[in-house]
């Protein structure tokens, strides 16, 4: 049944992009944290998606959901500011930002649900599909 | 004459098997849209639905030893007939070809091309039914 197969699909899609959402909203959460070491230093959490690898006992399609590898974090620079009077200052008298790019996350944030709802419209169509598949015959 | 099922609904119950695997090949486009390196694929649906007809019609590889037996399973061509399709934006940075706007009308176009065959075979099991009652 492929139809079946399509809310699979489109669920994992649903999973990925709410993963997407919940790192941007850590991100977004975190955009005015600071630190007094640049290791300590909050940065910027983005999930990398990948096309899920074919089951090996599906040998009948290649159609295949979206599933997270991994979630990495940003490598930008952070922000270093000088506040000796602040209580996080290190010895030098410097604090350090984060590296969240709060427009970047903003743009990231819509685009997620978006692509979330356009997964939820899919789902619905199948259902919808199958339904009458299912009442074929009856009238 | 006896009531054919396979001469009564025609094209149609093959062209639901197709339609529905066309939408799952859509709806895994829509869901990697943001897949790095992802390649939008489509698949032909005319060769297709002449896979489907004829691996219909020759019954498979059952072994039927009485007239009397019915062939009873849809067997669907499989990935080799899946394409990739020509994105008309030449790179997006990711290497993702998907296009998701393109994408969502054509799977919407299809469950309504699929919804459109089941009427089609819907009207095919009334006249049965009619020709059945005798009403």
């Amino acid at each position: 049944m492929s139809l079946l197969r399509v809310l699979d699909i489109s669920a994992t899609g649903m999973s990925a992009q709410s993963v997407r959402m919940n790192t941007t909203a850590s991100n977004l959460a975190n955009a005015n944290s600071v630190s007094s070491s640049s290791e300590e230093t909050y940065r910027a959490r983005h999930p990398v998606f990948s096309a899920e690898l074919n089951r090996a006992t599906n040998t009948i399609n290649n159609n295949v959901g979206v599933n997270v590898e991994s979630i990495i974090e940003s490598e930008a620079e952070l922000n270093k500011e000088y506040l000796p009077d602040h209580p996080k200052a290190d010895k030098n008298g410097f604090i350090y930002h984060s590296n969240v790019n709060v427009m970047e996350e903003m743009a990231n944030m819509i685009s997620a649900s978006r692509s979330y709802q356009t997964n939820v419209q899919i789902a619905d169509a199948a259902k919808q599909m199958l339904n009458r598949t299912l009442q074929m015959g009856k009238n | 004459m006896a009531i054919n099922f396979e001469k009564a609904f025609g094209i149609h119950q093959y062209s639901v098997g197709v339609r529905a695997r066309r939408g799952e090949v859509l709806s895994s486009n829509i869901v990697n849209g943001d897949t790095p390196g992802y390649k939008a694929k489509d698949i032909d649906f005319k060769t297709e639905l002449n896979n489907a007809m004829s691996s219909g019609s020759k019954h498979g590889n059952l072994n039927m030893t009485d007239s009397r037996h019915q062939f009873a399973q849809s067997q669907l061509s499989t990935d080799e007939s899946s394409m990739f399709r020509t994105g008309n934006q030449p790179d997006v940075g990711d290497g993702n070809t998907v296009d998701s706007e393109v994408e969502r009308n054509l799977f919407m176009k299809n469950s309504l091309e699929y919804q459109a065959s089941l009427n089609f075979l819907n009207s095919k099991i009334s006249n049965l039914r009619k020709a059945i009652k005798g009403q």
